[in-house]
């Protein structure tokens, strides 16, 4: 499947933290095309197989499955939906946001805006909060709270849209961008001799606090994990210093969260081989699942190796898929040599 | 019947700028009318004569143009700045897909996420000015062309049971209308009135475009059909709530530039009673129509009917089918009994 295909079919799926069967399905069945196997387990994280040769060592490579979304708090009698984060969310994005209720049936809304004409002197100084904000289904109230209860997830209805220089924006992009990552790594061991096993894993419930990461490292127990999720790309009112580039390669993580003669290694082969890659420096352990990993089980070296995207936890994540093929690229080899490296770098 | 709400819905047409949208309501119009033509503003006017010596000349007039963003320079990275077009509330532009241009280039207008925020950054709402639409371009030489071109936003009309999602309603409805109106000329009871429908530019940046098309028409009496506030929303409740849906048509009684006349409006209310159409007040005295600038060009009796939208000036508005189905069957059953009210 071209992986622009597989983008679109990705982030236009939907799965919030705590409810990622429906994606977690869908993971599924491209992760069988690359794989030995793969399956679901009782959370709804999504482990592919690929057997090394020799099967001398376990890597696992974790892409998180769900996105940030909202649930369902209240109904009011006009049938207006009120609703509570799930994840991290900037009210101010929030505002003329389309959206899907999964209730008893799909129904479409929009997160409605006063109009200016409506507005007093002065209100656009300020931002309501999200306990201010509905949703508008535009249907009659009975109708609403026939379909809708409490507790109902709510995505964002996202359109994958192609941009210039390969670049593409949607909604969920943190994190479905980079299992095509995944994806496409596994596409890649198909030419690459390898001799580890390599556990390719879509996680659960990590803008809730990497949870999902958690439960497999624990069941999976591999001797690498390798967190590959988004990072900060550039863009006005942001520096140099907290944010990569797109276009230029993946980020690979620096700190104490990263193990260093890992890191070190993946940022040698990537230039030894001439594939674009950045650095990023993080003195204190990120949010993503490698602060889990790192410390699950006995403890696993970790890694983070992060796919540079614009405007995160927003409805328009902006990534570049020249990042994506060079990251997929680099595991791949990364992963053929683990033999030679793993006895030199573990302390 | 939808379909063609649906059609003016999704095309692009910004005050200024309203070829597209003006192209594809001539195709809608043309079979149903005497002539067309197009003034130096870009106005588009539709003769339908009935025949009759004599008979009261009306101005049926609805805006073609839609709140939009104009690029007004380019960053050394490639991202666009602009303008807004239009009363636009910034507020709504944050994390938004929008088409730039002719070649309708896909675009989306980001935001710093809100891991690297200082403290309480996200209680101020962004500026235009820190603000941009990013293309994918890499540097600014790939997208100087752009530079005066318009973005609108990339909404696509959608139908949900009884309702339909959409942008531009205002007044994009009260296109829809009055090309349906124009259509029923062709019914087997004719309208014993002279029509001339106007389909107006650049209302939202002041009416502009109306402004010369009273003294081009003379007509006897206006009527303007317009997308308006319905403000039966939670955010709306400090205030009058406007207009509400499913209530039907909305008949102004005064807003910001004009009263309604009297007689009009009692026709429409004589009518509206008698075949049983459901019809509301607008109840806030906000906003200002092509009207304002028609009704006192040598005194013409005028009046505004608006279909209710959720919405307005943003991404994405909601209308209810009914009070759209019920604004074009009262405006069609006045104009057919012209003579009965007035």
């Amino acid at each position: 499947m071209k992986t622009e295909v597989l983008l679109q079919a990705l982030t236009e799926a939907p799965g919030i933290s705590g409810d990622e069967r429906e994606v977690a399905k869908i993971v599924r069945n491209y992760f069988v095309e690359y794989a030995d196997d793969a399956y679901i387990d009782k959370f709804n994280n999504v482990i592919a197989v690929k057997k090394g040769e020799k099967s001398s060592g376990k890597i696992m490579l974790a892409a998180h499955i769900d996105q940030i979304g909202l649930m369902v708090n209240t109904i009011d009698e006009n049938g207006f939906i009120g609703f509570v984060p799930i994840g991290g969310h900037d009210a101010r994005v929030l505002i003329e946001q389309e959206v899907i209720i999964f209730g008893k049936k799909k129904l479409h809304g929009v997160i409605g805006a006063k109009p200016p004409h409506l507005q007093k002197p002065g209100e656009q100084n300020k931002v309501p909060p999200i306990s201010e904000l509905f949703i508008d289904t535009g249907l009659p109230a009975e109708y609403v709270k026939e379909n809708v209860r409490p507790g109902d997830s709510i995505v964002f209805d996202s359109h994958c849209v192609e941009l210039k220089n390969g670049r593409y924006s949607a909604a969920a992009m943190d994190d479905r961008s980079c299992i095509v990552v995944l994806i496409e790594t596994l596409k890649y061991l198909k030419l690459f001799k390898h001799n580890w096993d390599v556990y390719a894993v879509a996680t659960v419930q990590e803008e809730v606090g990497t949870r999902g990461a958690s439960i497999v490292s624990y069941e999976l127990k591999p001797d690498i994990g390798i967190a590959v999720d988004v990072t900060f790309g550039d863009f006005p009112g942001l520096s140099d210093r907290e944010t990569v580039k797109l276009g230029e390669g993946g980020g690979i993580g620096f700190g104490a969260n990263c193990h260093f003669g890992l890191s070190n290694e993946l940022k040698k082969l990537a230039e030894e081989w001439n594939m674009p890659i950045q650095s990023e420096y993080m003195a204190r352990p990120g949010g993503t699942d490698a602060y889990t990993i790192q410390v699950a089980y006995k403890g696993i070296p970790a890694l983070q190796f992060s796919l540079p995207l614009r405007y995160m936890h927003t409805t328009v994540e902006t990534i570049d898929m020249k990042d994506i093929k060079f990251m997929a690229r680099e595991l791949a080899l990364f992963i053929s040599k683990l033999d030679n490296y793993f006895k030199e770098v573990t302390p | 019947m939808i379909n063609v709400l649906e059609k003016y819905s999704n095309a692009v047409g910004p005050s200024g700028n309203e070829w597209e949208i003006r192209d594809i309501i001539k195709e809608e119009i043309a079979d149903y009318v005497d002539s067309i033509e197009t003034d130096f503003m870009g106005n588009l006017y539709a003769y339908k004569s009935c025949g009759v010596k004599g008979a009261k000349k009306v101005l049926l007039i609805a805006h073609m143009d839609e709140v939009a963003l104009m690029i007004d320079s380019v960053t050394s990275s490639g991202l666009l700045q602009f303008q807004t077009a239009g009363s636009i509330d910034p507020r709504v532009l944050v994390s938004k897909r929008v088409v730039v241009g002719k070649n309708k280039i896909p675009g989306v207008i980001g935001a710093k996420p809100i891991h690297l925020q200082g403290r309480g950054e996200w209680k101020s709402p962004i500026p235009v000015n820190n603000l941009y639409i990013d293309v994918g371009a890499k540097k600014d030489s790939e997208v100087q062309e752009l530079v005066g071109e318009y973005a609108v936003f990339d909404t696509k009309f959608k139908y949900q049971e009884d309702v339909v999602f959409g942008k531009a309603f205002d007044d994009r409805a009260g296109c829809a209308v009055v090309t349906h109106i124009l259509r029923g000329c062709d019914d087997e009871e004719p309208y014993p009135v002279d029509i001339v429908a106007v389909f107006s530019v650049q209302e939202e940046v002041g009416l502009r475009g109306a402004s010369i098309v009273a003294e081009r028409v003379k007509p006897d009496y206006t009527i303007a059909f317009e997308g308006t506030t319905a403000g039966d929303v939670p955010t709306t409740k400090d205030n009058s709530p406007s207009t509400e849906f499913r209530k039907g048509p909305a008949i102004t009684v005064m807003d910001r530039t004009t009263i309604g006349f009297r007689e009009l409006k009692e026709a429409f209310e004589k009518i509206a009673e008698k075949n049983n159409i459901p019809y509301q007040y607008k109840r806030t005295v906000t906003g200002g129509t092509d009207i304002g600038v028609i009704h006192t060009k040598g005194g013409i009796p005028s009046l505004v009917i608006s279909v209710p939208v959720r919405y307005i000036h943003s991404p994405v508005g909601i209308v209810a089918v009914d009070d759209f189905k019920n604004t074009v069957l009262l405006s069609k059953l006045v104009l057919k009994n012209f003579k009965e009210v007035l």
